[in-house]
């Protein structure tokens, strides 16, 4: 009994859930597409460590065994076209090997068809606006009043005393668990980027341009990112919240929302 | 014959240099001119590095403590403005200046006034970029990669961006231009382009990208300027325009523009590794055909940089593979170096020091880019700090380190002193150490999601941007022993012609220090014979 909850303490203690200050990899993330990106990465990742075992291997070998001080005869020889051929052509069936993969990753990342929901969503100079296609609901989303008082220079309150400083919101993007949600991006002033890091999406907001994206979230809970893109003096203080939630709340939520509206300057 | 001869030379005294200030506006020689980009260079590397100074210490900890918001940006901004053209840059120029007509045997560069004009360019375009942090409005503030519609919110200081980018600009195609010129057509006769040390070919291929894409982006920013004050609408949405379309176009320039300052140092690494190896560079031709190849790739990858931006789904295809192929050439490279020092018999002064670090290190940096291609991926990685980790393993323990090491290789060949060997390691040491403690947790910084360009962070993120604080004091207060170390050079021994024991090449055949004048007669077949490896 002990040594089972000792053991799922060392596997939690060893995820990158704990101990978010020190964490040191990417999130899986709660969606399909998450978790492959998340894959993707860790693929290459240890690709790389093996390469770099590899390589810097040889050479640490040849630091300590190669000097002049060890009474080493320099040898003479100076090319070898089989090496040449051989280091070209491993690597690029290395790069083969990674390229398969992330290319199906990138079709299913593209392919947002046959939506449940499709969300507007405009970038301001700093804050985003939210506009529910079909409920007709429409907010705008800006950075939680303690992170406000907390953020200024030299406020004298301690930012560890806010709860997700810089990462809340007054109104969260609310959406039902299970959803594939389409979100269609467009800015008001400058570039932005809409991103999420547990929904594993980034997306440029761009003036004139709507560009695409698509999530679909399999886990319930509050997903928080930022801003990513500069968009001037505020970029770091434009953050994005995101609240999944069983489809009952979700539609309470709708309604409560369809009773204070706000909808962004000539729009629909 | 005589008569004219006499009287040409009649007002100087044995060819030495001008006395005074009119030596150093009016040089046409590339070693001065070389010795002035390098003291440039090495100027605006502690500018830039005090503005990195400003960014780390608001960074320590969370909350907002020194600066505002707006100037945070302005300094993130001109940080990089500064280490791009004014230190990285120039740095490469000066070395080429010094050493290319001494390594091809060329008394000086094909067009000497040519090269005055392109470094007295330099302190002029800086000194108009620096004085917009005096302006209202502030400098510009939108990054180093001024994407519209953000950088025509500049306020005054908008048309001395562009202008000190022009400026720029124009010195970099002058330079490049002078050094194509001069390898072509000053080598001495026994130098076929296959026999040219390395360095000399990488900044072959590095002078041709610069012609490339410079003015490409002189382009971009002419844009900019006819967007602000004439009426176009090349990147406004509003009339028809695309802020996107700048984006292709910057990048265009932006990616060559990367290898321009990589390129050169691969050729310094590959001429000191074979000559602390005493053995010759593993794969000498396929060096060049590497390098080439290199060059030829960085013009067709550039959207990597742009990957969020709403690029069609073949259009990421097309740029994720290329990228990942760059790989392959970058990797010939490394495997070539770590071969040339394969049962060699090394010895482990400074430059060689500095040139191992770049190995290693800059390696690291590859790995990082080859994880930023994977398109899928760098959807969580782009504008966090992962690509920031990304960039200064390439450009600090990559170009910067290279430069250093080309520095204290060729300083006894310039002033005919061996520096402070004591010196010289305890700044490699420290450096390396530092730079590693600054840049490493920024990649677990970017993974856990923080994004570039912001003032203030949340709490989760302070640890490890203490830890990168911390480092980059290190890093900064370790530049002042190479200061150290390059001004007490006169007080060393007296260094010999060839210097280091296994080195070749013409420039070790000249005395130390060079003679103002050298090569005014080109090198005879026999010397140069014996020069190549």
């Amino acid at each position: 009994m002990i040594r089972k909850s000792f053991l799922s303490l060392l596997i939690l203690g060893l995820s990158s859930a704990a101990k978010a200050e020190w964490a040191l990899n990417m999130p899986e993330g709660v969606t399909d597409l998450s978790a492959e990106t998340y894959d993707l990465h860790m693929m290459v990742f240890w690709w790389c460590v093996a390469i770099g075992i590899a390589v810097f291997g040889v050479m640490i070998v040849s630091l300590v065994k190669h000097r002049k001080s060890k009474g080493v005869k320099p040898a003479t020889f100076t090319h070898s076209m089989t090496a040449e051929v051989v280091w070209t052509a491993i690597p690029v069936v290395i790069l083969m090997l990674m390229a398969v993969p992330a290319a199906e990753t990138m079709v299913k990342l593209e392919d947002s068809r046959d939506p449940d929901i499709s969300i507007v969503v405009t970038a301001y100079q700093w804050k985003w606006h939210y506009s529910y296609q079909d409920e007709g609901i429409a907010f705008y989303s800006s950075l939680a009043r303690p992170s406000i008082e907390a953020r200024r220079k030299q406020s004298g309150v301690d930012p560890h005393t806010v709860d997700n400083y810089l990462l809340d919101v007054d109104r969260p993007l609310v959406v039902p668990l299970g959803a594939k949600v389409r979100l269609l991006l467009t800015s008001n002033d400058v570039v932005h980027s809409w991103w999420v890091p547990e929904l594993a999406i980034k997306k440029d907001a761009v003036p004139g341009i709507v560009n695409e994206t698509w999530f679909n979230a399999r886990e319930v809970g509050t997903y928080r990112g930022q801003c990513a893109e500069l968009c001037g003096k505020d970029h770091g203080y434009m953050p994005i919240v995101v609240e999944v939630v069983e489809r009952d709340a979700y539609l309470a939520w709708v309604d409560t929302r369809k009773a204070s509206t706000t909808q962004v300057a000539g729009a629909k | 014959m005589t008569t004219a001869v006499a009287d040409a030379h009649e007002g100087h005294d044995e060819h030495g240099p001008a006395k005074g200030i009119g030596r150093w506006l009016f040089s046409t020689n590339h070693k001065d001119i070389g010795t002035m980009y390098l003291i440039f260079s090495l100027t605006m590397f502690f500018v830039g590095g005090a503005m990195a100074m400003v960014i780390r210490s608001e960074l320590a900890s969370p909350g907002l403590q020194f600066v505002h918001p707006e100037f945070f940006n302005s300094m993130t901004t001109m940080h990089a403005l500064i280490m791009v053209f004014g230190a990285v840059m120039p740095a490469f120029v000066g070395l080429a200046n010094w050493m290319i007509p001494l390594m091809i045997g060329a008394p000086d560069m094909a067009l000497p006034r040519m090269n005055n004009w392109s470094f007295w360019i330099l302190p002029v375009a800086f000194g108009i970029l620096l004085s917009t942090l005096l302006m209202p409005g502030g400098a510009p503030a939108s990054g180093w990669t001024m994407y519209p519609p953000l950088v025509l919110q500049t306020g005054d200081a908008f048309p001395f961006l562009i202008f000190s980018v022009h400026l720029m600009g124009i010195s970099s195609i002058m330079g490049a231009i002078n050094v194509i010129v001069t390898i072509i057509n000053m080598r001495a006769p026994e130098m076929s382009l296959l026999k040219m040390p390395m360095f000399v070919w990488t900044w072959l291929i590095t002078a041709y990208l610069l012609i490339a894409v410079m003015p490409v982006l002189a382009g971009a920013v002419t844009m900019l300027l006819t967007d602000q004050f004439f009426g176009t609408s090349f990147f406004l949405a509003a009339g028809g325009g695309d802020p996107v379309m700048f984006q292709h176009i910057f990048w265009f320039f932006g990616h060559p523009e990367v290898y321009i300052m990589i390129l050169p140092a691969f050729g310094v690494v590959s001429e000191i590794i074979p000559t602390f190896s005493r053995k010759p560079l593993f794969g000498h031709d396929s060096m060049v055909y590497a390098a080439s190849s290199i060059a030829f790739l960085s013009f067709i990858v550039w959207a990597h940089h742009m990957f969020t931006v709403g690029m069609p789904l073949t259009g990421q295809m097309f740029f994720m593979f290329a990228t990942m192929l760059i790989a392959v050439p970058t990797g010939v490279k490394v495997f070539n170096w770590v071969a040339t020092m394969w049962r060699g018999a090394m010895t482990f002064e400074t430059p060689m020091l500095f040139s191992l670090a770049f190995v290693f290190l800059f390696t690291i940096g590859g790995f990082s880019g080859l994880m930023l291609a994977i398109a899928p991926a760098d959807i969580q990685y782009h504008d966090t700090y992962f690509v920031v980790a990304h960039f200064h393993y390439v450009l600090v323990p990559g170009s910067v380190f290279a430069i250093m090491a080309g520095a204290y290789y060729w300083l006894p060949k310039w002033t005919g002193h061996m520096y402070n060997e004591k010196l010289g390691k305890l700044h490699f040491w420290s450096s390396t150490i530092f730079v590693n403690i600054t840049f490493f947790p920024m990649h677990f910084l970017g993974l856990a999601g923080m994004p570039r360009r912001i003032p203030d962070y949340s709490t989760q993120f302070t640890d490890f941007n203490t830890i990168a604080s911390i480092g980059a004091i290190g890093f900064g207060l370790s530049q002042l022993i190479f200061v150290w170390v390059i001004l007490s050079a006169w007080k060393g021994s007296k260094a010999s012609d060839r210097v280091w024991e296994g080195s070749h090449g013409l420039e070790w055949t000249l005395p130390s220090p060079t003679p103002y004048h050298t090569w005014e007669t080109p090198p005879k077949a026999r010397i140069a014979n014996e020069a190549f490896e």
